[in-house]
């Protein structure tokens, strides 16, 4: 079996995020990258199809040519080989422009699989995986918890409002992970040798602009320093009357 | 307190390879994830987690730099370094569990083992499904380990094995002890299994130091040992001194994660300990401390680069590796002093990382070589004379 797995360099999670001074963009300075949450997740779903029912896994993703770090550690995991599709605005690309690349590059792969994350913890958009099917004509599950390959086609569980679906497939299909679906293996130090040798190209983005523009970012306002009305229980009706009069949450 | 944020002062980042940077981030992970919850309990209680050990395997920690046809992950020296310091950050105690492992186990046997010696046995090392200890320190013989007492007597094809060795870390949950004995023609080393008659090994209890680790001691009473379970390329002292300079070589970096975590740490805190209406790393006598601190492990992260370099070109001699184990060691070790001061009340609790790696680093100091006998090799490595007796 053919298996794309999508992923997206973003930054660390527990990065304090600026604005740069054009207002429209994260400040990028002393900023750290990881692989997406999901993204991995995602990966780890394609190794396991793979070791379940054989083919190759190919790891692709959109970034700047110094995103092979990432790379590397998907390929680690157990990825045969990766391709990036370098385009330096990739921070700013839109969903739209990047789903229609991404679907250009795995039709020309051939792939029968494809798994995303169900978001990038970047822009939280959760809308590449389904526009990718979309562009593909291809079928699409969603905040997949569970998920089987069988031959030519496939079940997903999805986790939506209050219960689970379950669905049946036909591959070729798109496959966006949700969280419970699996846990990512560490890469070994065996892996992290091995993805040295296996190939990891670079290949320019051919991309349609951007429809959709980020015109101004903003911080959330900071939020107001609390106010102790008081100590012990005296304080109780002073706090009751906070709640209900100022706060209204009473 | 937020995730561990490494000291990196000098952008000795820059210096390292991609490989060797996702290795030690792999490390990272993996002691942050999975180690760092659970070691306190373990700590407290004296043992080590046992459950962790195929998870070690796993990520291929056992023995890294041995080729891949043993089932190493043939690392360069650098990586191995890192992942040293990355275990100490966790604990001393895992660093000195997987170093036995790696230097003192499989090193000898993959440098004076025989290919069968080395094909029964690295494999199962590497993935952790056999663990290893060595055994050279004895109740009266430490740093002159030439006046052991433990013998070799050739019986036939076999040979008899009598003496008791202390200190040996993961001996009571080894299934092949590395023992060194004294032979009519010097100092041999032979692969001793688990339960070889005449073979015991009783735990070393009522440590504060290194808890979350086994100790041992090693008892040979008549133990036969087959002649092809002797490890037919070291002879004489050279052999098991080979061994310890792998060993020392990892605790050059390895005390420096046990530095840098308390660092870390203490330097969180200060951010958030008020005291008198502000906090504590405000004030001028905080800030001297963490600037001497930052100075020495930035310094100590120097040397063990430049130290795993030279051994990867092949020019690292053990007096490089004395310096670098004697002064990071020390180093680290006043370091946390220092910062288990910072912390307070807080620091003498297990729910804080400092006293741990405090406690732990008086063994790291004396073990592998003394503070002292460093001082001396160092010494004589620069007067030409031996200064030991």
């Amino acid at each position: 079996m053919n298996i794309v797995a999508c992923i997206k360099r973003v930054p660390l999670t527990e990065t304090q995020a600026k604005v740069s001074a054009d207002g429209t963009s994260l400040d990028a300075t002393g900023v750290e990258y990881m692989t997406s949450f999901y993204d991995e997740i995602a990966v780890e779903e394609a190794v396991r199809t793979k070791e379940k029912s054989g083919g190759e896994v190919t790891i692709l993703t959109i970034g700047s040519a110094g995103s092979s770090k990432e790379m590397r550690e998907c390929i680690a995991k157990g990825g045969d080989k990766g391709l990036i599709l370098v385009d330096e605005d990739w921070m700013a690309r839109d969903c739209r422009s990047t789903a229609k690349a991404l679907a250009a590059k795995i039709r020309e792969l051939g792939a029968d699989l494809v798994f995303t994350g169900r978001l990038a913890t970047d822009r939280d958009n959760a809308a590449v995986g389904p526009m990718l099917a979309t562009l593909l004509d291809w079928a699409c599950v969603t905040d997949v918890i569970e998920v089987e390959i069988g031959d030519g086609k496939g079940t997903a569980v999805r986790e939506s409002e209050g219960g689970v679906e379950n669905y049946e497939f036909t591959l070729p299909a798109v496959i966006c992970c949700q969280k419970d679906l699996n846990e990512p293996r560490y890469a070994g130090l065996k892996g992290i040798m091995a993805a040295k040798k296996k190939p990891l190209d670079e290949a320019p983005l051919e991309a349609e602009a951007s429809q959709a523009e980020v015109v101004r970012l903003e911080l959330p306002p900071a939020r107001p320093e609390g106010r102790i009305v008081g100590e012990g229980p005296d304080a109780v009706d002073a706090l009751m009357d906070a709640l209900r009069n100022e706060a209204k949450v009473l | 307190m937020d995730a561990f944020r490494a000291l990196d002062f000098l952008d000795i980042e820059s210096q390292l390879g991609e490989d060797e940077r996702m290795v030690r981030d792999a490390v990272r992970t993996w002691v942050g994830e999975r180690f760092v919850p659970i070691v306190w309990e373990h700590f407290e209680a004296g043992t080590f987690p046992m459950e962790v050990r195929p998870e070690l395997g796993e990520l291929g920690v056992f023995g890294p730099t041995i080729p891949e046809e043993y089932g190493g992950a043939g690392l360069n020296s650098v990586a191995y370094g890192l992942i040293c310091q990355e275990l100490e950050r966790g604990d001393s105690g895992l660093r000195s569990f997987v170093s036995v492992q790696g230097s003192l186990v499989m090193y000898p046997i993959f440098a004076y083992g025989s290919e069968e010696q080395k094909r029964e046995w690295l494999p199962q090392l590497a993935s952790g499904e056999a663990i290893g200890c060595f055994g050279l320190t004895e109740p009266d013989f430490g740093s002159n380990p030439g006046g052991m007492l433990t013998t070799a007597r050739r019986d036939g094809d076999d040979w008899i094995l009598n003496g008791r060795k202390m200190w040996i870390t993961n001996g009571t949950c080894s299934q092949v002890a590395v023992v060194w004995a004294r032979t009519e023609d010097g100092v041999r080393g032979f692969l001793v299994r688990e339960g070889a008659e005449g073979f015991s090994a009783p735990e070393q209890k009522h440590k504060w130091s290194l808890r979350a680790s086994i100790t041992s001691e090693l008892v040979l009473e008549d133990v036969r040992v087959p002649e092809s379970d002797r490890l037919p390329k070291a002879e004489g002292l050279k052999g098991p001194l080979g061994c310890l300079t792998q060993a020392r070589y990892g605790i050059a970096w390895g005390a420096l994660g046990a530095a840098m975590s308390a660092f870390d740490e203490a330097l969180q805190y200060a951010g958030e300990r008020i005291v008198f209406d502000k906090p504590l790393a405000g004030f001028q006598l905080a800030q001297k401390k963490f600037a001497d601190m930052a100075t020495e492990i930035t310094l100590g992260q120097l040397a063990a680069l430049r130290l795993g370099r030279l051994k990867d070109e092949g020019k690292m001699s053990p007096s490089h590796v004395s310096l670098c184990k004697r002064n990071n060691v020390q180093k680290s070790l006043e370091i946390t002093r220092t910062c288990r001061d910072m912390l307070g009340a807080n620091g003498i609790s297990l729910e804080y990382q400092t006293g741990r790696h405090m406690c732990n680093l008086e063994s790291v100091s004396t073990y592998e070589g003394t503070h002292d006998i460093h001082t001396l090799a160092i010494g004589h490595e620069l007067t030409g004379i031996p200064a030991y007796r």
